[in-house]
């Protein structure tokens, strides 16, 4: 049986990938630049370099120290902050919760909305509601989404309407639901973001299915509309559909950080803003792990779904 | 943002190929500038390229001159007032696109070249290249664009050239994939089996025979990854880390004025619709060019 060699393949190579992702991220934040003296400034004494580059074990050769750190991450120990020496999980674990509960908040909304626009589009094809609809999922796919978060912010949160909370207020040790209405902004901004590319994936492999010879031989056959459509072609939509929940959950996982940051909610993309200029590597590579990873993991699951579940895919590759 | 499906993609692009070679090759600029997407495209494009370009010589005051009080929409002397710093938002407004334009272009030309370089390399040799070269494309997009630039940045700080290596460097895999798709099936034509009898050199078949052939769906790649350039350069922007502090840039504008939205709206809004304004009006240029490539609007799997 091929299909359990092909799906080991993949696992493999999600696997090398995330392997080669963490040499990458690793040598990013070691190799370009010295942490130290980003963090001491430009006249900090060389004692004083040396010293805290002894404190933060950055003298030992750096293949030692990149076994170490991913040893680390694998055991769940992931290093700790360079500027307050807390570990970095202690100090994110807070904020991985609340990130995923945005994404997955987003999700759940997102998805069945693109997979409707999606397939009613398609059923519609050019008329004029697949018109106006594909459109505005043109305009809103191109741009970026710190300025469509920018625009809602105005029109429902602080210029035109005031109905909204223009940011987000989760206290320290508090989950995201004692500020759920600080979460409507950044969830509309991301499924807003997301939509309209899953949604035009939707559209695209639903109209690959309405025009393939067997929609068509079902139809000929005279078969009622209602059956072609749920016993022909949305099966065979099914391995795209399940694609496209997959690269939604890709998608967010990259658009929390610009999102996060313009909502003031308290979460990675936060952490990893702020991170940044005090050249804090160690929550840096933690989190740009933990998002390479829910990235790697979605699309290989976007693959595996694909070819599990589309016959024509599964005959061909074996 | 981009990401990667590996699966069905191939399909999709050797079947939007085969109508390409047919239809699309002497007049793709022309049959694209017949839809009316295209032309607003352009028109918002060169609009915005304008204002960037031009904008510092006509701005009434210094990108960081101080005019008045912070925050106030209505200040003698300014259009439409001051912003977080009591600077000119207008002025602002006026020097703040250069960069990210700059920016932009030059990343996606470094993505453009070599991307269309691998691509066609690997399209014409198969093989044993033509793997090596592609899965190590793979390995570059497991990674989001953004993320990978904000790594790069951790401790090195704000350079336009890390910038550019970086955008431009995560561009090339991108462009490379679309390439090899489209140049695989015309590497099978006849014109080419007869160049190669001929005696031609590999530089000048795959320049001459392949190149032009592939030129349609390349185009409308590059025109796409130019959109989503522009859109992770105002994001790096926006949250400070495309310039130096302070700097006129319209990314960063937004994350500036931000706070102070109500009162003063003008600073955030305006540099957000000419961010809205250049990237739809990329992308209306790319939808153009890919109706005309495709024949029909299929989406993008691999957006």
């Amino acid at each position: 049986m091929g299909i359990f060699k092909l799906i080991i393949r993949r696992l493999l190579l999600g696997v090398a990938t995330l392997f080669v992702v963490s040499i990458a991220v690793f040598l990013l934040t070691n190799v370009l630049g010295d942490p130290v003296k980003r963090m001491l400034g430009r006249g900090a004494l060389p004692d004083v370099v040396t010293a805290r580059r002894a404190e933060l074990n950055l003298d030992e050769p750096i293949v030692n120290r990149y076994f170490t750190w991913l040893k680390g991450l694998l055991t769940g120990e992931p290093g700790v902050s360079y500027t307050n020496g807390t570990p970095v999980w202690e100090l994110l674990s807070d904020r991985v919760k609340n990130s995923l509960f945005l994404m997955a908040l987003s999700s759940a909304i997102s998805i069945p909305l693109s997979l409707f626009i999606g397939g009613y589009t398609a059923l519609r094809r050019d008329g004029w509601a697949d018109r106006v609809m594909s459109n505005q999922l043109l305009v809103l796919a191109a741009m970026p989404e710190f300025v469509v978060g920018a625009f809602l912010t105005v029109i429902f949160a602080t210029n035109i309407w005031h109905i909204v909370p223009a940011v987000s207020r989760i206290r320290p040790g508090e989950s995201p639901w004692s500020d759920l209405d600080g979460m409507i902004l950044p969830v509309a901004t991301l499924v807003l973001a997301v939509t309209p590319h899953v949604g035009r994936t939707m559209r695209a492999a639903m109209i690959e299915v309405l025009e393939s010879d067997y929609v068509e031989m079902a139809r000929l056959k005279g078969l009622p509309e209602r059956s072609v459509l749920w016993r022909h072609a949305f099966p065979n939509a099914l391995g795209p559909t399940l694609q496209v929940i997959a690269l939604n959950i890709a998608y967010l996982a990259g658009g929390v950080v610009i999102v996060e940051s313009l909502f003031n909610f308290r979460g990675l993309g936060i952490a990893l803003r702020d991170a940044i200029p005090e050249a804090n590597a160690p929550v840096v590579q933690f989190i740009a792990m933990f998002i390479a990873t829910i990235y790697v993991i979605s699309n290989l699951m976007a693959d595996l779904f694909t070819i599990i579940v589309t016959p024509r895919l599964r005959t061909r590759l074996q | 943002m981009t990401y990667p499906v590996t699966v069905p993609v191939d399909d999709t692009i050797d079947e939007t190929l085969d109508s390409a070679v047919a239809t699309s090759q002497p007049g793709l600029m022309r049959s694209a500038w017949g839809l009316w997407r295209t032309r607003i495209g352009v028109a918002l494009v060169v609009l915005l390229v304008g204002i960037a370009i031009v904008g510092p010589w006509v701005a009434p005051y210094g990108a960081s001159e101080f005019v008045g009080t912070a925050n106030m929409r209505d200040v003698p002397g300014t259009w439409l007032g001051t912003d977080y710093f009591g600077q000119d938002v207008w002025s602002r407004f006026l020097h703040g696109g250069r960069s990210i334009l700059f920016l932009a272009t030059v990343s996606t030309l470094i993505g453009f070249l070599f991307g269309s370089a691998i691509g066609l390399i690997a399209a014409y040799n198969r093989g044993r290249i033509d793997d090596v070269l592609m899965r190590f494309m793979d390995v570059i997009l497991a990674f989001p664009q953004l993320l990978l630039a904000l790594v790069a940045l951790t401790t090195v700080g704000p350079k336009p050239w890390l910038i550019i290596s970086i955008v431009g460097f995560t561009t090339i895999p991108r462009i490379a994939r679309i390439t090899r798709g489209a140049a695989v099936p015309v590497v099978e034509r006849d014109f080419v089996a007869a160049a190669e009898a001929l005696g031609e050199s590999r530089f000048r078949i795959i320049t001459r025979e392949l190149l032009p052939n592939v030129i349609g769906p390349l185009l409308v790649e590059a025109n796409l990854r130019l959109t989503y350039a522009i859109g992770i350069i105002a994001g790096l922007g926006f949250l400070g880390f495309a310039t130096e502090r302070n700097a006129a840039d319209w990314g960063l504008m937004v994350q500036e004025n931000r706070v102070a939205l109500s009162v003063q709206p003008w600073g955030t809004v305006l540099p957000a619709i000419a961010i809205a304004l250049l990237t739809v009006g990329t992308g209306l240029i790319s939808d153009g060019l890919s109706r005309t490539v495709a024949g029909i609007d299929r989406g993008r799997p691999d957006s």
